[in-house]
């Protein structure tokens, strides 16, 4: 949910609440008032009832409502004496509405002469129905109104004050530390904004810096390794020419020389990785991965038949896509490799092309590899030696350069997928 | 065959020196532009071998001043800087042949014959050892007068064994320069041994007068019987 929203469902319940509990005691309020003003008329309308029964002895017989608004009849003095007034809510059947209504009761005792008498006093109280109607009405209106006018004011005012966090928000979200991107922060007149952007401005840069200088240490030693690795291989590989040396001497001179050249592999591939990353490889063209993948077939084609492999490829479409051309070659090319080195002897190895995906997938018996680390760096599989763990990291940063999605998936198989984005054109 | 080393890197440069002095080369060096372009200026080579990144300047200006003189020396760059722009460049300035630090000796002695026979022997570009000729034009090979049937690859390792005469050839350099970087794995030597295997066969069989010797733990040796 958006903050926006969050604030605006937090608001909408809030209010409902308070609404609520302010609305009942508002309506227990004017209940009182009203019944105060209905019972004060009631008494009012009493005195001079009794006043008029002094004067008018006739009234102390009306025993209904019939032409008045009060009855009187004579009750025993005993009945008299426990009696006390009460005022009540009733119903009473009237004659214009043809129906019940409510109306207010007043019931007391007044003695005239000697003689005690009842009187029974009653007010309409209609307007009390319209009256809650009226309040839940403007109620409803207003709760609904101030809804509005904070969804209202929080597309209009809120939106404006939170631009700069939202565009902030929307850099981040496409931030990514190896394109070398820059945030643009939006100026703000808030200070938690401007500290905001300040801070992630210095902690981005510092991020990055210390990115870049980290690629270029790789790049560089690797660079710098390059002239001593020389050295060292050509000196013995001239040392192992001499006549001198006897089998156990050659043997050694061997092993440091195989380790010297493990070593140069591992270097050019971090070299070639470093490269990647500091987009040393800028040309691009129409790369045509059929024909690609053909031409790489060939190349293969004797360590393939040395391990009795059958490389099947099946094109359901064209697949072209615009990249360095010598960047898609190893990227196929690493793929491949990989399969060939770990496929099992004998088996077969499946290569689908179709319009937006490139499907790798080769039959060997050691399980699913670990799928979080298999294009990690120096991720070694132990099975196969000489093996350095970083051609499937190569081929990673070069689909990733280009938003390529590269992924391992185990059914069986070990699969490798390449799943181009769709390019509007 | 007079070849000259420019390299500022002492050591590189006594290795090269040491190594192509075996093959019956004479060898001069220099360690920086300046000096190159004395040398440059009197003598005349057969082929030069450059690295880019000199104390004094950069090779590919002294490859510049080279062409415009129009002195036909074969130039093959040697350096670390293993870029696509640099290879380019400096093929486009007119260098014969481009090597990436670090290389093999027997790759440097492959590409330094390849140079050499293409500026010198214009038409009859064939090595003869023993009863063994190799047609680099049609690139076939054959013993005496039977022509040896060899696919594509087996064609490339003779050659590069040819090119190596009695040299000891390290598996890896034959592999790197037969197959590219497709091969620098796993059971590669497995592979590279089969692959051998065949190509001595195809030469018993026609009665050469050179073997492929194996050298215990490093790799082979192309001698004459």
């Amino acid at each position: 949910m958006k903050l926006l929203n969050y604030t605006t469902s937090y608001f909408a319940a809030i209010l409902f609440l308070l609404l609520g509990i302010w609305a009942v005691i508002f309506y227990l309020e004017m209940l009182d008032e009203i019944y105060d003003s209905l019972d004060d008329g009631l008494d009012n309308h009493k005195m001079l009832v009794i006043k008029q029964a002094k004067n008018n002895p006739e009234i102390l017989q009306r025993l209904d409502f019939e032409d008045g608004s009060y009855t009187i009849r004579p009750i025993s003095d005993q009945r008299a004496i426990n009696f006390r007034d009460s005022y009540r809510d009733t119903l009473m059947y009237m004659q214009n509405e043809k129906e019940y209504e409510p109306v207010r009761l007043l019931e007391t005792v007044f003695k005239n002469g000697d003689n005690f008498y009842k009187l029974k006093i009653i007010t309409s109280m209609v307007e009390e129905d319209d009256l809650i109607e009226d309040l839940l009405f403007s109620l409803i209106l207003l709760y609904i109104g101030l809804i509005l006018s904070i969804v209202l004011l929080n597309n209009l005012i809120l939106k404006k004050i939170w631009n700069p966090f939202y565009g902030l928000l929307q850099q981040l979200k496409n931030f990514r530390l190896e394109k070398d991107q820059q945030i643009k922060t939006i100026p703000s007149t808030i200070e938690e904004f401007n500290l905001l952007n300040t801070r992630i401005e210095q902690m981005l840069g510092k991020s990055i810096s210390s990115y870049n200088s980290q690629k270029q240490f790789i790049e560089n030693a690797a660079h710098e390794l390059q002239t001593p690795l020389a050295i060292s291989i050509n000196k013995l590989e001239l040392l192992v020419e001499n006549e001198d040396l006897n089998s156990e001497q050659i043997e050694l001179v061997a092993s440091v020389l195989n380790n010297l050249e493990g070593l140069t592999r591992m270097n050019n591939s971090l070299l070639l990785l470093s490269k990647i990353e500091n987009q040393q490889f800028p040309e691009e063209e129409l790369v045509v991965f059929n024909d690609l993948i053909d031409e790489l077939k060939l190349d293969f084609e004797d360590l393939a038949s040395h391990k009795e492999m059958k490389i099947n490829v099946e094109n359901f479409s064209q697949l072209e896509y615009k990249m360095n051309k010598g960047l898609a070659r190893i990227l196929l090319s690493n793929l491949l490799k990989n399969a060939i080195m770990h496929g099992e002897r004998s088996s077969e190895i499946n290569i689908r092309i179709s319009s937006k995906s490139f499907n790798i997938s080769n039959i060997s018996n050691q399980g699913s590899l670990d799928t979080d680390k298999v294009f990690t760096r120096f991720q070694k599989n132990s099975q196969v030696k000489g093996s350095n763990g970083i051609g499937l990291a190569i081929a990673h940063t070069i689909a990733e350069k280009y938003n390529i999605l590269l992924n391992y998936t185990y059914e069986g198989k070990h699969s490798f997928l390449l799943s181009f984005p769709q390019v509007d054109s | 065959m007079k070849i000259l080393i420019i390299e500022d890197q002492q050591d590189m440069l006594q290795n090269m020196k040491d190594f192509l002095e075996k093959e019956n080369f004479v060898v001069e060096t220099a360690e920086s532009v300046s000096e190159a372009r004395n040398k440059i200026g009197v003598y005349t080579y057969d082929c030069i071998l450059l690295d880019i990144n000199l104390k004094d300047g950069s090779g590919f200006s002294l490859l510049e001043d080279l062409k415009k003189k129009e002195i036909e020396d074969g130039i093959i760059i040697v350096s670390a800087r293993n870029s696509l722009d640099d290879r380019l460049q400096g093929l486009n300035l007119g260098a014969d042949d481009y090597l990436a630090k670090p290389f093999h000796m027997a790759e440097l002695n492959a590409r330094v014959k390849a140079v050499l026979r293409r500026r010198q022997f214009k038409g009859n570009n064939k090595i003869k050892i023993g009863n063994l000729c190799v047609d680099l034009d049609e690139h076939e090979a054959s013993i005496g007068e039977q022509l040896l049937n060899l696919n594509r690859k087996e064609f490339e390792i003779l050659l590069f064994f040819v090119s190596n005469q009695n040299r000891l050839v390290n598996k890896s350099a034959l592999a790197e320069h037969v197959w590219g970087d497709h091969i620098d794995q796993a059971d590669s030597f497995e592979f590279i041994y089969s692959q051998i295997k065949n190509l001595r066969k195809k030469l018993k069989t026609a009665d050469a007068g050179i073997e492929i010797k194996a050298v215990y733990g490093i790799g082979y040796k192309l001698v004459e019987e």
